[in-house]
């Protein structure tokens, strides 16, 4: 009896911090709940759509974690490799080699503008310190500007390029959408089994896989080890021997090449290139699944992602819907997913950085 | 004479330099292609004046030590609030203009001291979480004026008769009422003075402010809070009283940008206005712990005659619209360079 009473109370006040840890989550889950009721959808397609943007985002939000490991909070600049998997997408498309191998090359492609935009990045951020965010979303949309310039203006000018299916008639800029046939749903449909009448990409899944085991590794070799306690604490790193500029530098590289591989498995799979939009969302869309599934600026694990992309996902598809149903107008479904993507931001930044203060 | 110029690079930054290199390069393009000058400078002043006060709205969070205001549309939305209503009661001319901005007060007033105190709560965080403030107010304004009581047919979707339209012409209501007062024409040239005089008494109207106790104490708390905090001054409060007058500045801005523009653009229009302010003060000279009125009438010069100068000019030379990626690219690296500058202190 004694023992009873005397482990009941510290029962219960785990279970309350464990509300508390995953409080965010919580939210989400009860808002998805309802947003499925309410929407009426049915529950095949629903899974279907999940799945599908699951696996074709996936690898974006997992971009993200190094960086936080490193100390260097979201990077909102994995738009910058989104930028990368994009040029070698144009490239691959212009000299259109098709199929998996033509998604391989644009891989091997992405990573020489990845590794050089991830490089310059970092040396922006290492002189951001303690504003890195701020200064990743506005060099994203930095680079946004000068990637506009580039296949705006220079492609057919500068950059001697001749392809009437991808340019402006005029013959100098790319289209505003490029079709991706060539290396559409390449990965997609490489190794996908049929399931209750849903079709799963597993391939692309495996891929996934093998990047959350890669990444869990990796947070235990010596680099990543000096990532994390450069994460932890700049200056005593710093104090132990560890470059701390240079680590911060190589995460950004880590981070910008992911992406531009995310990007790439994000193109496959929608199968059109928006020149001049794809990128833009990718950091908020990416920063805002990861916050939902309960991390913060300065802890993000892989399982926390893959929460954060199936919880946001799932309130994305049944927004418009759940909208209808409830006001009769879809369009109060979209400005509300858009108000969760930008809300569940700006709470998550908010909440963080008050409870490091009043810590 | 390469001291001078070192002297003057030192006192300007490269990238002010580079800026206003460009415009003169742009001028010296307009007179050696035959254009004519003058409808180029009339067209700046107007834009000068069109989009000065939403600079002006970035001098007091800089000086009460918030930093850049990037939740800047919180203070739009309001002034969007303040012109629908008075639009609604179809008030015209001035009246529709001034009765615009006085029913956009009180929701600036308020809507700021909710934004000031959230700021108070995530000091070293204000700019990222101001940026994500504005956004998701915008995405929540949306809903507001799908289903917002508008019943004015000239304001809400022809079918269906709810939701407010995109855009609103404001011809019938308070379109350009300032552009066209006191408008002084010599041949080519035209002078909005009106227009340019009232973003001159709103730029008197802030400085006399920080001449006042409050705006003192404001600038005293904002250099040095802890010193503020010693001399009895509460830097909670005066940080609040900067984020609320940015705000209200920014409610004026936008009505001031709007009867300029002639149209009221609602929904996810507002989501990037503060970017362009936030990066015109900087071009002035602002850091992000100094700001002056010297800074925003010198940005916004700067800045506004680049782009409205750059799409004419260009388009004797290249194919295409380049002036928006000139933006983009002009205004976020101005931002990124201030973000990145290593003079003094992190923010904190």
């Amino acid at each position: 009896m004694k023992t009873q009473t005397a482990v009941l109370p510290r029962q219960r006040g785990m279970d309350v911090s464990l509300f508390k840890k995953n409080a965010v989550p919580l939210l989400f889950l009860v808002l998805c709940v309802l947003g499925v009721m309410v929407s009426g959808m049915d529950a095949r397609f629903l899974v279907y759509e999940v799945l599908t943007r699951f696996a074709r985002n996936s690898f974006l939000v997992l971009a993200l974690l190094i960086p936080v490991s490193a100390g260097l909070g979201l990077n909102f600049a994995i738009t910058v490799g989104a930028m990368a998997g994009q040029i070698a997408v144009i490239i691959i498309t212009h000299y259109q080699i098709k199929g998996l191998a033509g998604l391989a090359w644009a891989m091997l492609l992405s990573v020489p503008f990845a590794v050089v935009m991830g490089y310059l990045a970092g040396m922006v951020m290492n002189r951001a310190k303690g504003r890195e965010m701020i200064t990743s979303m506005i060099l994203g949309f930095f680079a946004n500007g000068l990637y506009q310039l580039v296949f705006l203006f220079l492609v057919g000018t500068v950059i001697p390029m001749k392809n009437r299916s991808m340019m402006l008639p005029e013959g100098v800029g790319l289209r505003n959408t490029i079709d991706l046939w060539g290396i559409s749903r390449a990965l997609d449909n490489l190794w996908r089994i049929n399931i209750g009448g849903i079709w799963v990409p597993l391939g692309t899944l495996a891929l996934i896989a093998l990047l959350c085991v890669v990444l869990h590794y990796f947070m235990r070799t010596r680099l990543g080890q000096e990532m994390r306690a450069v994460g932890q604490d700049r200056h005593i790193a710093e104090v132990a021997g560890i470059d701390v500029d240079r680590i911060r530098i190589i995460a950004m590289i880590f981070s910008t090449v992911l992406a531009a591989w995310g990007q790439l498995i994000f193109l496959q799979n929608i199968s059109t290139l928006n020149t001049y939009n794809s990128h833009e969302q990718v950091g908020t869309f990416a920063v805002a699944a990861l916050l939902v599934g309960g991390a913060t600026a300065t802890r993000a694990s892989i399982w926390q992602a893959m929460v954060g992309l199936l919880l946001f996902h799932t309130l994305f598809v049944v927004s418009p819907q759940a909208g209808q149903a409830l006001f009769g107008i879809p369009q109060i479904g979209e400005y509300f997913r858009v108000f969760v993507a930008y809300g569940v931001i700006a709470v998550a930044l908010a909440l963080h950085s008050w409870q490091r203060r009043s810590r | 004479m390469v001291e001078r110029f070192q002297e003057i690079k030192a006192r300007l930054g490269v990238p002010r330099l580079i800026i206003i290199g460009f415009v003169l390069a742009l001028f010296v393009t307009a007179f050696a292609t035959g254009m004519p000058i003058g409808p180029l400078v009339s067209a700046s002043l107007v834009r000068i004046g069109m989009n000065g006060t939403l600079v002006l709205a970035m001098v007091p969070t800089i000086a009460a030590g918030v930093g850049l205001n990037f939740g800047l549309s919180v203070g739009i939305l309001c002034g969007l609030v303040g012109a629908l209503i008075s639009m609604e009661m179809g008030l015209r001319g001035f009246t529709g203009f001034f009765a615009g901005i006085l029913f956009s007060l009180p929701f600036a007033v308020i809507a700021g001291w909710a934004y000031a105190v959230l700021l108070n709560k995530v000091k070293g965080q204000e700019m990222m979480v101001g940026t994500y403030v504005g956004f998701s107010s915008v995405a929540v304004m949306c809903i507001f004026w799908l289903l917002a009581p508008f019943r004015n047919p000239e304001m809400v979707w022809a079918i269906g008769g709810q939701g407010l339209r995109y855009t609103l012409t404001l011809d019938k209501y308070f379109g350009k009422v300032l552009n066209k007062l006191l408008l002084v024409s010599i041949g080519q040239w035209e002078f909005p003075l009106g227009l340019l005089g009232f973003f001159g008494i709103l730029c008197l109207l802030v400085h006399l402010f920080f001449k006042t106790k409050v705006g003192m104490a404001v600038k005293a708390a904002g250099a040095n809070p802890r010193f503020a905090q010693a001399s009895g001054i509460d830097p909670d409060r005066t940080r609040t009283v900067g984020v609320i007058l940015s705000t209200v500045l920014g409610a004026i801005g936008i009505i001031v940008y709007a009867q300029s523009y002639g149209f009221l653009q609602l929904y996810m229009a507002p989501q990037m206005m503060g970017f362009p302010a936030v990066a015109a003060i900087l071009i002035g000279g602002a850091t992000l712990r100094d700001a002056r009125i010297s800074h925003v009438v010198l940005g916004t010069a700067l800045f506004q005659t680049l782009l409205t100068i750059a799409l004419p000019v260009t388009s004797r030379v290249i194919e295409g619209d380049i002036s928006e990626v000139a933006r983009l690219i002009i205004s976020n690296g101005m931002i990124l360079y201030a973000l990145t500058r290593r003079d003094g202190r992190e923010i904190a």
